[in-house]
Formats: C-alpha cells, structure tokens, sequence
C-alpha cells in the first residue's frame, strides 16, 4: 500500500487526531496529538492490510522556537510482509512532556524510549524501565535539547563523575609510572 | 552434612566493562543462580559521544568523519549509508562509477566485519585457530582499503554525491583476485569449525529467537535473518549498485547461534559474488556526480587550478551547501552489522537540524535480556558473540 492511502486510513479512523499529513520525496509523515497515540499504533500494527509489525525507529525531535508544540515523539513503522513504511509523529508539549509508551506493541522499543528520555527527557508511561541509558544516572539536563550547550565551561557545576576523574588524576600527577 | 543445611543464595556478577568477551565496554549485570543467570541487565553509553549533538552543529559535509567512528570497524558502509540519505535529501543522484566503487566498498567491508566477527566469536568460544586464520584475510582487505584512501580503519570515503577519489587499475586487479582466492579460504574456515564438536554443542539450540519474536525486538542484518526473515535492505530498498548486481539472502531456519554463523558465512560467499560482478561490470566516468555544483565539491583538480572552484569548495566546506531544500528523511542501509538508518530533519540551512542514527548494535544489545536469562553463564559469552554488536556504534 502507498504510503499515502496508510495515512489517509489513519485519517479516517481517527479523524480528531490528526493534525497533518506532509509529503517529501515519497515518504509521508502524519502527524497526531499525543493523547491516542498508543490506540492509532495498534490499529497500525494490528489490522491485517496495514500490518506494521516493525518498528524501524523511534526518536525525538526538540522544535525549539520552531513550531508551537515543542516536542515530537518520531515513529518510523515498516510492514515486513507488505513493504511499505510510513512515519507518524505525536506532538509532545512542554508542559506536559510525557507520552504512552509502545513498550507492549514492540519489544524493541524499551531502549529507543529510555533514550529518547535521556536525550530529551520525554518520560513514556507504562515503560517497564525508565531510566537513563546513554548518560550516567546522576545526569543532569537533557543534551538533544536545543537549549542545551554544545560545549561550557561548567567548572564547579560539572558533572561529579568527572570531577573525580580529574581529581584523581591530579593527586596522581607526583606518581612516577613504570 | 547431616544435621546442617547447605544456604544457596543468589550471586551477582558484574561482567564487563572490561572483559574480553564483552567485544568493547559493554557491562552486563548477571544475577545468577548457580550457573543459571536469572537476570540480566546491560549497561552502555561507555563510549558516548554524542555524535548526534554534533552533527547538529556541523555542515553535511563534516558529518562525515563521524559517521566513520561509529561502527570503527566497517567504516565505509557507515559512510556510504550518510551519504545515501543525503542524497536523498537533497534529490541527487551520484553517477553509475561510484556507485559501484561504493558497492564494492560496502561489501568488502561487509566481508572484513564477519571475518572480524568470526573470529572473535570462535576465540569467545574456545575456538582458538579461527581468528589467526580470518586475520590474513582481513589484512588483505585492509591494505586494499589503504591503497585507495590511505587509511585503514576510520576511512572518510564516501562524500555527498560520489566518493572521494577514483580507484585504480592495479586495486581492480588486486581485488579480483582476492575474489577469486576467497571462497577457497571461507571452506578453510568451515573445515576448522562446521563439524567440530565442541562448535556444534556450544552454538545448536543456543539463543534462540523465532522470527516473529525477532521481528519484534527490531533485529536485523544477519542476526534477523538467521530466524528466517529474508529483510535485506539492499532487497527491499535498494541503493547504489545493489539492484544492477545478482546475490542472494541466506536464511537461517532454527534462529539459534549455529543458524546466524551460517547466515554469516553465506553471506561472505555472497559478497564475494557482488563484488566480483562489480569490477566486471564497472563502467568509466565521473566519480562525483557533475550535476549538482551546489551541493557536491567540486573535482580536487579544478579547485587547484581555478578561483571559482576554490571559492566555492570554501563555500561548501564552511558553510555547507546554501540552498538546501526543506524536509525530513529516513534512509536506511544494509551495514555489516544490520540496518542503519539516518533520519535527516533539514530546516533549510547547511547544517542538519536533526540527525537520527539507528544503530543496529543498539536495537541487538537491548536483546541480551531475552537471550540471557535462563541460559547458563557459559552462553552467555555465546550469545554477544552472536548478535554481533559493536559499542562504538551502540553508544553513539
């Protein structure tokens, strides 16, 4: 099935959340309020012309300044059987940074959530772990957030773990090394 | 022991981030119940970078040496993958030569990454000789790569629209007859582990994943197919030169350790043929696609003869091709190790607003868990082994 006619379908069944279907070099995002996210998967994976049953990819996307709702939960869906794909974003707000997760529809995507928390500090209801996983867990900020600096001299706001790597180094410097 | 009762309790073990089996710095906290590991959880991000941060902050044509960082060890499908999905981004079409210098490339690396694999993964195992043996051929590939680019390991081949520079006659000639000699030395590799005991015990009915528990963990590459899923990129969505050349998808059936070794060697085979048909087929011409100036740099020797070419290399490098269309795309290839895919958000400016890296390794280490618990301790080394994983690549 084109890609379009996925999104048209989702459309259909789910007239009130969809907020926009754009189409770049014959892929095709939809996107959609967060608040069904979870039920407009299953349909996704579930119904058996559609059949998504792989989840290439899930990501966040900060849109600083960019567009209203600042946050988007990306999820890139496959058909294994059928061959084709479509990509659907949920809005994610600020103030409310949190979405369903989809944990339960795919395995695979317990670490791809836990790292979109740790980049973006989006938290998934109903994940089984929400931990960080890339950053140690005594973190603090999120880096993929569009305010968050490339590069700072933090000096005592540095992260502790680092720190006494330094410190540790410098009482060390005296040692000579054989 | 009469009269006194034994106390069994339950040990934990920190295995990694140091550990030779652990192919990298990866840490597996293993709670075990004897030899039975009842729980196992991974820990990674060691070898965190942040290459999506600084893609961010680089122009699409500095992005390129990091993708070479991430999966250190098949550098030029890491490269070739970025460039794909840029082009695709910007709708250019690189000509018919490099895309089949960048076929060939992609699939010696495909090859130099299982001998790596096949080894380490029978040295896991306790199969000692493998690894000298896979070592000769991976120094043959090596050298061939170093021979074009000058670098072995972290390559920055590829570029937007084409490849860096043209390859010669003499590595032609060099690579046809390492095609040609290649299968002679997989079946050496076959006669030392295919029938050996110890190989079969340690590697049938171990880690077993059934496809559609594969499908939905994520996996992919080999590590899918080896529970008899036939998804290829170079199949299902194909790029460069995979859709001019004939090859195969080996499957496996059982989706247990044995099944994805053999899946892997097959796949050895296959590459050989790929490539092979490649520097038959080659066709002459341009190595960076001419039709798109502003996006692609310009030929090297142009830059050193004439101004303009100069000042618009200048351009390209520092500030990134000016006029870069506004859009999102996914594009996804068929690394050594599994899927990679690029998801590239552009807001119009040089640089990526956006750059998304799907890691096979990442998705493949979230899979420990499952193929773990419940195994013994031994299998576990098995099963690293066995989803091919490189932290590099997994921690970003």
């Amino acid at each position: 099935m084109e890609s379009k006619q996925i999104a048209e379908l989702i459309k259909e069944r789910f007239p009130t959340e969809v907020r926009k279907i754009k189409e770049f070099r014959g892929q095709v995002s939809i996107t959609v309020g967060k608040e069904r996210v979870k039920d407009i998967i299953r349909y996704l994976h579930d119904t058996p012309e559609l059949y998504l049953d792989y989840l290439q990819d899930l990501c966040g996307v900060d849109y600083l300044e960019k567009k209203e709702v600042r946050f988007e939960v990306v999820y890139h869906l496959y058909s294994m059987r059928h061959r084709h794909m479509i990509r659907m974003k949920a809005e994610v707000p600020e103030g409310d940074c949190s979405i369903d997760s989809v944990t339960g529809i795919w395995a695979g995507a317990n670490w791809h959530e836990r790292e979109c928390y740790d980049m973006y500090g989006i938290t998934f209801k109903g994940h089984p772990d929400m931990r960080r996983i890339l950053l140690p867990e005594d973190w603090e900020g999120y880096p993929l957030r569009k305010d968050y600096p490339l590069k700072a001299d933090l000096g005592e706001m540095e992260w502790k773990g680092y720190r006494e790597v330094m410190e540790t180094a410098e009482k060390n410097k005296g040692y000579e090394v054989r | 022991m009469s009269g006194r009762e034994l106390k069994t309790k339950e040990l934990t073990l920190s295995l990694g981030p140091q550990h030779p089996a652990t192919h990298g710095v990866l840490r597996l906290v293993l709670d075990l119940d004897g030899e039975t590991v009842v729980k196992c959880t991974p820990h990674v991000g060691y070898l965190h970078r942040g290459t999506e941060k600084l893609a961010e902050h680089r122009t699409y044509m500095q992005v390129i040496p990091l993708t070479d960082r991430l999966d250190y060890i098949s550098s030029m499908a890491n490269n070739v993958g970025y460039c794909v999905a840029v082009e695709r981004l910007f709708g250019i079409e690189p000509p018919e030569r490099a895309k089949y210098i960048r076929t060939i490339m992609s699939e010696m690396t495909r090859i130099s990454s299982h001998i790596l694999w096949l080894g380490t993964h029978a040295l896991d195992i306790g199969a000692m000789t493998v690894f000298l043996y896979s070592f000769r051929e991976r120094e043959w590939l090596l050298d061939l790569f170093e021979m074009t680019c000058g670098a072995r390991l972290t390559v920055s081949y590829g570029r937007i629209g084409g490849v860096r520079n043209d390859v010669t006659q003499e590595f032609l000639d060099r690579l046809y007859k390492f095609t040609e000699e290649f299968p002679g030395r997989i079946e050496e590799y076959e006669t030392l582990i295919d029938q050996n005991r110890i190989w079969l015990q340690r590697t049938k009915g171990i880690g077993i994943l059934s496809a559609e528990e594969a499908i939905n963990w994520g996996l992919t590459g080999p590590t899918l197919r080896g529970s008899g899923v036939p998804y290829d990129v170079r199949k299902y969505a194909p790029y460069d030169a995979y859709d001019k050349v004939e090859f195969e998808v080996p499957i496996g059936k059982n989706g247990d350790v044995y099944d994805r070794y053999r899946c892997r060697m097959e796949e050895m085979r296959q590459s050989n043929r790929i490539i092979k048909q490649c520097i038959e087929k080659m066709p002459k011409g341009p190595i960076l696609t001419p039709d798109a100036p502003k996006f692609t740099l310009p030929p090297k020797d142009k830059v050193l003869a004439d101004m303009e070419s100069m000042i618009h290399q200048f351009v390209l490098i520092t500030k990134g091709p000016m006029t870069a269309p506004e859009g999102e795309i996914y594009s996804a290839v068929e690394a050594p190790k599994g899927e990679l895919g690029f998801y590239i958000i552009s807001d119009g400016t040089g640089r990526p607003y956006r750059m998304r890296l799907r890691s096979p390794s990442f998705v493949h280490a979230s899979v420990l868990p499952r193929l773990c618990e419940g195994s013994l301790i031994a299998d576990v080394v098995a099963n690293i082994g066995t989803i091919d994983i490189v932290l590099g690549e997994c921690d970003r």
